[in-house]
């Protein structure tokens, strides 16, 4: 036992350290990007950041719990009108509105959850999308906020954002960054916790998961709850950057579930790295090929198919067999406290995290 | 000395396949069991219903003296039932270290560095610890039967289920196993174990079962029940009058 004295677990290794700090910098200078970038840069860049934020709370609803949820437009669409209820009814300043919606999100995905949770599988996918058209069809109800055509955010609420047009642009791209820097650091501590470690089991083993005390429902339940909020959240201020809200754009299935599906599964999905690799990706085709038309989606179409033939487990996915590297930090290394490492004679692979194990 | 666990008359079938039929027998503090019986007897199934994979359709099973029968799985390992897979069933994307992390912390509740603690010495005393950071799927079917009882280990159980645990394994292996198991119990932990490999239950077992269609059909001192009629009529295939 007194052997066991020479062991020590390692939270991060060195690519990890290095990932930090590229995150930090990485983050300050796009901060600072309204002094560098151009107007359409910052929209593309802040629809990449929003997107982002969908494509992480989706991978941890599917990647990791195991539900496969093609009804999260229920939760962007409800953020969305939340938003436009709550500044346009009751008065409520459109930043503090994100965070209501949030929470308001949150709420609802409660007794949505005990109700779509009896369904398994494929039954639980279509079950999300049902929820999310009742909820569109809910929407459409709404005739103080335009019925089935929608409504536009007053001039007045745009311009209690920030006085000129200018600050409100950098605004709402810090909005929008502030929100993607949330919701990974949400997700990167969620899953360096124990209840993460449990999610993870759960992901690679729901059988060996349970039967080692891990309460299936319960961490399921937990991260509905936590992405419908979030998704809320991030569906909020999708639609105050857009200042105008309907049905059909706030509850559309292909612009908030299919892309974000294609997103994650083309990253890595179950990873945490996926969704963020899946993005750009993602950006990049559609800026680059996006004067193409439809051939465009015939593009985005093959993609996915190549990459679920060549790489199901996705870019990340791929990378991470071929080279084991962990950015967020999220693995436990065990590694030889140094001042011992005479005393064994096979112990020089457990200093090297990156060494690859295999048989 | 009491009883650890009690199963009174429970029944499972699926359709017309009875798996458990008026199974009933207890389980002492500190005893190790040995259970064996022909291949789809419903020893694996025995298994399932006492950690609560699969839900029983009557009877009782009683853990210290409580009934769990309407228990989850996950409560029955926090309570203290652990078992390995026949077939193993590792988190094959996580290290070996963090696959019995999971059960030091979910199943055993413990936090922080006595988790850790636990789960190096776990490695250790399984012989793991060399493939500590190698993911799971990585491990050689050895490895995988190893981790299976490390990670029963991790959640700290004072009733250990192992399901063939020595199937597949050389002679060296399979003493080096016994040896393990055997310390196991030193440390008071109560041992069912459905096993194959009739000298290494032997070696480790107070009491054997045999099970066939679902049924205890015999129940004693190991020696005597391997050299009884029961055992021989199952796996000899002997009718003994018809």
């Amino acid at each position: 036992m007194s052997d066991t004295q020479q062991y020590a677990i390692d939270r991060f290794s060195p690519a990890s350290r290095i990932a930090a700090v590229a995150a930090l910098v990485l983050i300050i200078a796009l901060a600072c990007g309204p002094w560098w970038a151009g107007r359409a840069d910052m929209r593309l860049l802040s629809e990449l950041f929003l997107y982002m934020a969908l494509a992480s709370l989706w991978n941890l609803l599917a990647g990791y719990a195991g539900l496969v949820s093609v009804g999260q437009q229920a939760f962007v669409g409800f953020g969305g009108y939340c938003l436009f209820a709550m500044t346009m009814f009751f008065g409520i300043p459109p930043l503090m509105a994100i965070p209501v919606a949030g929470v308001a999100g949150a709420l609802i995905s409660i007794p949505v959850a005990f109700l779509i949770f009896r369904l398994r599988g494929a039954y639980f996918a279509i079950g999300t999308w049902v929820i999310a058209e009742v909820f569109r069809l809910s929407a459409a109800q709404i005739s103080a906020l335009g019925g089935g055509s929608g409504t536009s955010l007053p001039v007045t609420i745009v311009k209690s954002i920030a006085s000129s047009r200018a600050l409100r642009e950098a605004a709402s791209y810090w909005m929008a960054l502030a929100i993607l820097v949330v919701v990974l650091a949400i997700v990167c501590l969620l899953l360096r916790s124990r209840r993460g470690l449990a999610l993870t089991a759960i992901r690679d083993n729901e059988l060996a998961s349970q039967s080692l005390g891990i309460d299936i429902w319960r961490a399921k339940f937990f991260v509905y709850v936590l992405t419908g909020g979030l998704t809320a959240a991030v569906g909020a201020l999708i639609f105050l950057q857009k200042l105008r809200i309907s049905p059909d754009a706030a509850f559309s299935v292909n612009d908030w579930t299919a892309f974000v599906i294609f997103i994650v599964v083309i990253g890595g999905i179950g990873t945490i790295e996926g969704p963020i690799v899946g993005t750009i990706i993602f950006f990049l085709l559609r800026e680059t090929l996006a004067d193409l038309g439809a051939l465009y989606l015939m593009i985005l179409g093959l993609v996915a198919i190549v990459i679920m033939l060549r790489a199901p487990k996705g870019i990340w996915g791929f990378v991470r067999q071929k080279t084991d590297l962990d950015l967020f930090a999220l693995s436990r290394r065990v590694v030889t406290r140094k001042k011992h490492q005479s005393s064994h004679a096979n112990e020089d692979n457990k200093g090297e995290p990156h060494e690859p194990q295999t048989t | 000395m009491p009883a650890i666990l009690e199963l009174n008359n429970l029944c499972k079938a699926y359709g017309a396949v009875v798996v458990a039929d008026q199974l009933s027998f207890a389980l002492e503090k500190g005893e190790a069991l040995g259970v064996i019986g022909p291949n789809g007897a419903g020893k694996t199934t025995m298994f399932n219903l006492i950690t609560g994979t699969v839900g029983a359709q009557s009877g009782e099973i009683r853990f210290n003296q409580t009934n769990i029968t309407g228990l989850s799985a996950a409560n029955r390992c926090r309570a203290g039932i652990a078992r390995s897979f026949q077939v193993p069933q590792p988190f094959g994307a996580m290290s070996v270290f963090e696959n019995v992390l999971v059960a030091a912390t979910q199943g055993a509740g413990e936090y922080g560095n006595a988790a850790n603690q636990l789960c190096l010495d776990i490695l250790e005393r399984t012989g793991l610890i060399d493939r500590a950071n190698a993911p799971a799927s990585s491990l050689t079917l050895l490895g995988r039967k190893r981790l299976e009882l490390a990670r029963a280990l991790g959640a700290k159980p004072s009733l250990l289920l192992l399901d063939e645990i020595a199937g597949g394994l050389t002679e060296s292996e399979c003493t080096s196993l016994i040896d393990t198991i055997k310390d196991i119990r030193q440390t008071g932990v109560s041992i069912i174990w459905i096993e194959h490999v009739v000298h290494a239950l032997l070696a480790v077992v107070d009491r054997l079962i045999v099970i066939d269609f679902g049924k205890k059909i015999a129940e004693g001192e190991p020696h005597a029940i391997m050299a009884s009629n029961a055992v021989r009529e199952i796996y000899l295939g002997i009718e003994a009058d018809v």
